[in-house]
């Protein structure tokens, strides 16, 4: 039996999560069959296949562009009709949370979120109380949708070809009753959920004024820029960069903390990080204990100094 | 207007997390137990909503009878009365169809839910209950305004946000900054001692999925400190040592 995976876009370019979708498809074996819905870049197919994909489903109807909940349910329930498929993956993601719930209606099968790793038969593990636990689920029936945690597997650079296929889904009216009006996104920046390296910011840095030296480090590092509540609370950072329980979370190779004291409800959000580094002038700051790497100073003096240290390694 | 809000009654955000019985129970040992947060910003926009505009709010939870305090929380807050389907949740699916059938045969106007729980994090059963009740489900909302029929929403998107209009009925998985968490007054505490709370027996539905056990992760190494006069060592094992850089 096939596997479907649902590869999401941002940008008309392939999302690096939903690569690591593919990869994790790839690695249970059999036939892969990606799905990709709206229209993409030139070139931007070819990494279903460089990713671990056999086959490329592309619905490339600019109507499907946006991210339309609904729709994008009833394309899939297609889809997987089509690839004759019994299991769907995809990459945890805010569109992909809303669309897979949807779609596990349709099919009647069992979905299991933020899952950790490659399952074991019908058994997969998976994060709960945001990061502090992990789950042991068994999915009891044929049909499953696995929706992945970054991270879960490493992305596979290896592959080959994918066959391409045209596909022209039947689209109803009703699955675009609830309409987008308008999308405002950062351009050009890293995404914080795919980020491989994440510099976040606290209430340590006093103000938004001071955020240049975050963004220096951030861009030295190739990083995405994340902060605390308060910080996003305080409106000195945009919503989506607030990191914890009640934020994003993220669980990038590198998370570093400047400034943040360390709440539990800011850990929680941070805790599937392979490494943390704290930057904290409190020695006593509870973060250190989260942390593998941890300088006690004061942040407007370490800061400058890293980013001049990682720009100096870089060239 | 008819709004239905769901809540969950999760451990506290504090709480340590630990299991029992070989690691298939959750230890609620000393455990606080609270309105989930995503779900109590789902209330507060109700609250709002219907000082705006008129109505009722209901609260609905699936849950054995240890959460009828966090209802009575909720009623406190501003709900006008209270379900509580009688069974302990199994999984998203088994949730998601209890609520579809309470709000089949009340037809509510409006869904309000938390964006996830903070016990399962699964972010799936709104959108569950929208595909269940065939009505749009959106979801993480962050701003959330009704003229009329009309329902204009934004919702966040990785690395920023999308605007959406769609009409009633509809389930919204509500996050902030949606409205301000409230805080239940005297009055609100008195009343809710009072106010409606219906216990009903569960539908027969079989969840998809079954927990077999729990983990915990395993334990973090101790933290290397480095001085700050000594920066180019961090990024040395940074480099070398962790290999991330
Ligand atoms: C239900 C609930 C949910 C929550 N969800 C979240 C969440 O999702 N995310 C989140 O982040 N918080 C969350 N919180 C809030 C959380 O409890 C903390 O209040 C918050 O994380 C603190 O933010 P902070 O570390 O930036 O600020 P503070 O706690 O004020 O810490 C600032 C830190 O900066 C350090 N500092 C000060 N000056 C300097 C300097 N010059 N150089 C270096 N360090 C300096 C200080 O030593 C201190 O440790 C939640 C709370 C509740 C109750
Ligand atoms: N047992 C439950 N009773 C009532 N509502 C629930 C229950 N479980 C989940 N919900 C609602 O569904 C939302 C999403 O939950 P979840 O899909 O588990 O992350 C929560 O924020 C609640 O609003």
């Amino acid at each position: 039996m096939a596997i479907l995976v649902f590869a999401e876009t941002a940008d008309k370019k392939i999302k690096k999560s939903s690569l690591e979708a593919v990869s994790y498809a790839a690695a249970m074996g059999g036939d892969v069959v990606a799905v990709v819905l709206g229209q993409v870049e030139g070139g931007e197919l070819d990494k279903i296949g460089t990713s671990g994909g056999t086959k490329v489903l592309h619905a490339d109807d600019a109507k499907l562009n946006e991210g339309v909940i609904q729709a994008y349910a009833s394309v899939l329930a297609e889809a997987t009709g089509k690839a004759g498929a019994d299991t769907v993956v995809l990459a945890k993601s805010s569109l992909g949370d809303a669309v897979a719930a949807r779609l596990s209606v349709k099919m009647g099968a069992g979905l299991v979120s933020n899952v950790v790793a490659l399952p074991q038969g019908n058994k997969v593990k998976r994060s709960i109380y945001t990061g502090k636990a992990f789950a042991n689920v068994e999915l009891k029936g044929s049909k499953k949708i696995i929706a992945i945690k970054k991270n879960a597997v490493p992305l596979k650079t290896d592959g080959g070809a994918a066959v391409v296929e045209k596909f022209a889904p039947s689209l109803s009216d009703t699955d675009f009753k609830a309409k987008i009006t308008s999308q405002e996104k950062a351009k050009g920046k890293v995404l914080l959920p795919e980020a491989d390296i994440v510099v976040s910011g606290g209430r340590g840095l006093k103000g938004p004024e001071n955020w240049g030296m975050v963004e220096e480090l951030a861009d030295a590092l190739g990083a995405a820029t994340g902060c605390s509540k308060p910080v996003s609370d305080m409106d000195w950072r945009p919503h989506h960069e607030h990191v914890g329980q009640t934020g994003v979370k993220v669980s990038p190779s590198l998370y570093i903390a400047i400034g943040i004291s360390g709440a539990i409800q800011h850990l929680a959000g941070v805790n599937s990080s392979k490494y943390i580094v704290v930057i904290n002038k409190d020695p006593e700051a509870p973060f250190f204990k989260a942390a593998d790497y941890g300088v006690a100073a004061d942040a407007f003096e370490v800061v400058p100094k890293l980013t001049e240290a990682i720009k100096a390694l870089n060239n | 207007m008819k709004i239905l809000v769901c809540i969950t009654h999760v451990p506290d955000t504090t709480s340590k997390i630990a299991f029992t019985d070989g690691n298939t129970k959750f230890d609620s040992n000393g455990v606080q137990y609270i309105i989930g947060p995503y779900d109590d910003y789902a209330l507060a926009r109700a609250v709002e909503l219907k000082e705006q505009t008129g109505g009722t709010i209901t609260v609905l939870n699936v849950g054995t009878v240890e959460t009828e305090p966090t209802l009575r929380k909720a009623l406190a807050i501003g709900a006008d009365d209270a379900i509580r389907v009688n069974v302990a949740p199994a999984d998203s699916f088994f949730v998601a169809a209890q609520i579809a059938e309470v709000a089949k045969a009340e037809s509510f106007d409006l869904i309000l839910m938390g964006r996830e729980s903070i016990d399962f994090n699964g972010g799936m059963v709104h959108g569950m209950v929208g595909e269940l009740l065939g009505i749009p489900s959106i979801s993480p909302v962050m701003k959330l305004d009704v003229e009329g029929n009309k329902v204009k929403m934004t919702r966040e998107i990785e690395g920023g946000k999308e605007l959406l209009e769609a009409e009633l009925p509809l389930v919204a998985g509500c996050q902030e900054p949606i409205a301000e968490w409230k805080i239940p007054n005297m009055r609100g505490i008195m009343s809710a001692r009072t106010k409606p709370l219906k216990v009903v027996e569960p539908s027969a539905v079989d969840g998809l999925t079954v927990t077999e056990n729990y983990e915990l992760p395993p334990a973090k190494g101790q933290v290397k400190m480095i001085d700050k006069d000594n920066i180019g060592e961090l990024v040395r094992l940074l480099k070398e040592e962790a290999k991330v850089i």
